[in-house]
């Protein structure tokens, strides 16, 4: 198989940039609760161990907090630990060690010693998760200076963004999300790196901008290929990919020409970071504004774990859908936005991102 | 021990091995859309430490919380409509498996992030002793809970207050699939606790008279202002650390362990301490399943037939 025709998976993906940044520095260590056992972190760590040893892969103990200190502490002595956390909740046992540590070393201490380390972190969704597995806290992390916070959206990136993460010299926190793992994408053999600092023209278009973060990217990807498919309407979509630093000028780019902005997060609304994307592009480029700007996120409130009451809890294709509709004062009394509606009607059970997933997890 | 306790505590253990494999049967139905850790295989523990305790005593666990949460007296009803996500289960549906809670008798919730609800046990025990009262408070949890620092930081203030908690710790030797040896030194837990300034034991964790002697003490110690207790027992988690399942395919275990752990199953070993000719115990035990089968039964019609939540419900009770 080609380069060009090769298909993985966004776990197969991880897998291969951890795999190959351990092959180029032995200063790659691996560790996190069940980083070598059999699930293998959703399959992302699966022969590591076998291949690099139990002095590069680790298992740990059930102790955030002290083995990111300890992590830290590892990375300043210049190995480039990659930390695991199955879901993003647990690290916020570490948050002490990651804000006040991790982040503030290099500046605290006049740039005379730097923390090059990945914190790697799940965002749960579906399947009951409930309030303490479910929570997409990246704007959390993107307030800390200090930090460098990136979400992947496909395989692809995945994997070029890992690698430039591990061979980053500053800690970055890096956010994969549950419903994206079997996402499959074209993904180069080769060790490639994707700036940790741009955002993504995932669809071009014209009409709106779209500026997505994490899962809501996929989604808003979706909805411009149907939009386009049913009523040639074209959005921007734009892949956020991080969301520290922020890539304002790739946003402020697209709404210089569509003059209306559309930012979605699969976090809390209150504090969101589409918030801020909103705030910036407001306060830099706010003539080119022909109306208020959007912000598609969830709830302010703790997902709940009953599906019945998470139905039509999370926004999704069809909020935007509808939310480009009424920026451009779209006509819906047409065949085609019957037909989008079928297009954009979900596959699956909400609380499942496929029709082969099932619980527990 | 009188003959009739050792019935309620086999009683107990029985009750929730039927629950819990009467959850596992159904989940492939896929109607309970949430996370499930089972503790077939463990039920010893909470069966034994919760008969030491009063009504008015509390209870806080953590991610394997059903067999906790029966033996202190949960309503088994709202426990099963809450796996269903009924606006009758004991959350409203807004906990599932892992968030259960029956203030009505003393459980004070259970929560799956590792180690958050040990501080809060001592918490109310601190409470218990400002408001001078007789509660005495129990934090279940597992071997790899041990590891986490807030457990470290919850002995330390229990020890130095004196408070009327008991630490009850089930080393399954196992956080998912990682064995304790992957995460801590060959130490024995409990003198961890011990040089924290618990009074501390260990015993095993699949004989529930042992756990119900050692529970009792420690609940007479606690009660009598003597401080804060530590019990470490050891048990064997039969199946998936979170699903319905036996994952013994993974090969994490030997199979000597695996036949051992089984062979050691605390309800089947107790029908001995029954202490009945075998005719006295056949018909015990006959009486006991069909007893247990019916209420079983109709838990889960009580689940099928309860009024469901709607969208809009989570968007309430954020506050007070
Ligand atoms: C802070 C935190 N870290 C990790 C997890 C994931 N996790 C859930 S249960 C569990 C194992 C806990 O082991 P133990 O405390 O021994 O309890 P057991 O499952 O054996 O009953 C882990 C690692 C979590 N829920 N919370």
């Amino acid at each position: 198989m080609s380069d060009q025709t090769r298909k993985i998976a966004y776990t197969e993906a991880v897998r291969e940039a951890l795999d190959e940044c351990m092959a180029r520095d032995d200063k790659v260590i691996v560790i996190g609760e069940g980083v070598p056992d059999p699930k293998a972190i959703f399959g992302t760590t699966r022969g590591l161990a076998e291949k690099y040893g139990p002095r590069r892969v680790f298992d740990m103990p059930l102790a955030e907090n002290g083995m990111t200190g300890i992590c830290i502490g590892a990375a300043l002595r210049g190995m480039r630990p990659v930390l695991v956390h199955q879901r993003i909740d647990f690290s916020l046992l570490a948050m002490d060690q990651m804000v006040n540590n991790a982040a503030k070393w290099h500046y605290m201490f006049d740039g005379k010693a730097s923390v090059p380390m990945v914190i790697r972190m799940i965002i749960g969704r579906g399947w009951g998760q409930g309030a303490q597995h479910s929570q997409s806290l990246q704007s959390m992390f993107a307030q800390v200076p200090g930090l460098k916070v990136v979400l992947p959206v496909t395989p692809h990136d995945a994997k070029g963004m890992l690698i430039a993460a591990v061979e980053d010299d500053n800690p970055v926190i890096f956010i994969e999300h549950r419903w994206l793992q079997q996402i499959e994408d074209h993904v180069p053999r080769d060790h490639y790196r994707v700036p940790l600092n741009e955002a993504r023209l995932l669809f071009e278009g014209g009409a709106v901008t779209v500026a997505a973060f994490s899962y809501a990217a996929l989604e808003a990807l979706s909805v411009a290929k149907a939009l386009a498919a049913t009523m040639a309407i074209y959005a921007d979509v734009l892949d956020m990919r991080t969301a520290r630093p922020l890539d304002i000028e790739a946003v402020i780019r697209s709404v210089s020409r569509t003059g209306h902005l559309i930012v979605a997060d699969t976090a809390f609304h209150t504090g969101s970071i589409a918030g801020e994307v909103i705030a910036q592009v407001t306060e830099r480029a706010f003539g080119m504004l022909k109306s208020a700007p959007v912000r598609i996120a969830l709830p302010d409130f703790p997902v709940p774990t009953s599906h019945f009451m998470t139905e039509d809890w999370y926004p999704g294709p069809q909020t935007i859908a509808e939310a480009v509709l009424d920026l451009i004062d779209a006509d819906r009394g047409t065949e085609d936005y019957a037909r989008l509606c079928t297009v954009l009607q979900p596959q699956s059970r909400h609380d499942t991102p496929n029709r082969d997933f099932v619980g527990p997890f | 021990m009188n003959p009739s306790d050792s019935v309620s505590l086999y009683r107990s253990m029985l009750r929730i091995r039927r629950v819990e494999e009467a959850l596992a049967a159904r989940y492939a139905e896929q109607e309970m859309r949430c996370p499930m850790h089972l503790c077939i295989g463990q039920e010893a523990i909470a069966a034994g430490v919760c008969a030491a305790l009063e009504r008015s005593d509390s209870v806080f666990s953590n991610h394997r919380a059903h067999g906790h949460y029966l033996a202190k007296g949960g309503n088994l009803n709202r426990m099963i409509a809450e796996l269903y996500g009924c606006s009758t289960g004991c959350c409203g549906g807004r906990g599932g498996s892992m968030h259960l809670i029956d203030l009505s008798v003393g459980f004070m919730g259970s929560t799956p992030i590792v180690g958050g609800t040990v501080p809060l046990a001592v918490g109310v025990a601190w409470a218990a002793t400002l408001k001078a009262g007789r509660e005495v408070v129990v934090a279940f949890f597992g071997d790899g809970c041990f590891e986490e620092g807030v457990v470290h930081e919850s002995m330390n203030f229990a020890a130095l207050h004196k408070l009327p908690v008991i630490f009850v710790c089930e080393d399954n030797d196992f956080s998912v699939y990682t064995r304790r040896d992957a995460r801590q030194p060959d130490r024995p837990i409990h003198e961890v606790a011990a040089a924290h300034g618990l009074r501390a034991a260990s015993g095993n964790g699949s004989d529930v008279d042992e756990v119900f002697g050692l529970a009792t003490e420690a609940v007479d110690r606690a009660r009598l202002g003597e401080g804060p207790q530590f019990l470490e027992f050891r048990t064997y988690r039969w199946r998936e650390h979170c699903g319905p399942n036996f994952d013994d395919e993974f090969d994490y275990r030997s199979e000597h362990e695996i036949k051992k752990g089984l062979s050691e199953c605390p309800v089947d070993f107790y029908k001995s301490r029954l202490a009945l000719t075998p005719g006295q115990e056949e018909s015990l035990i006959d009486s006991l399943e069909k007893e247990i089968k019916k209420e079983i039964d109709a838990a889960f019609r009580f689940a099928q037939e309860s009024a469901l939540p709607g969208v809009g419900d989570g968007l309430s009770k954020l506050y007070v």
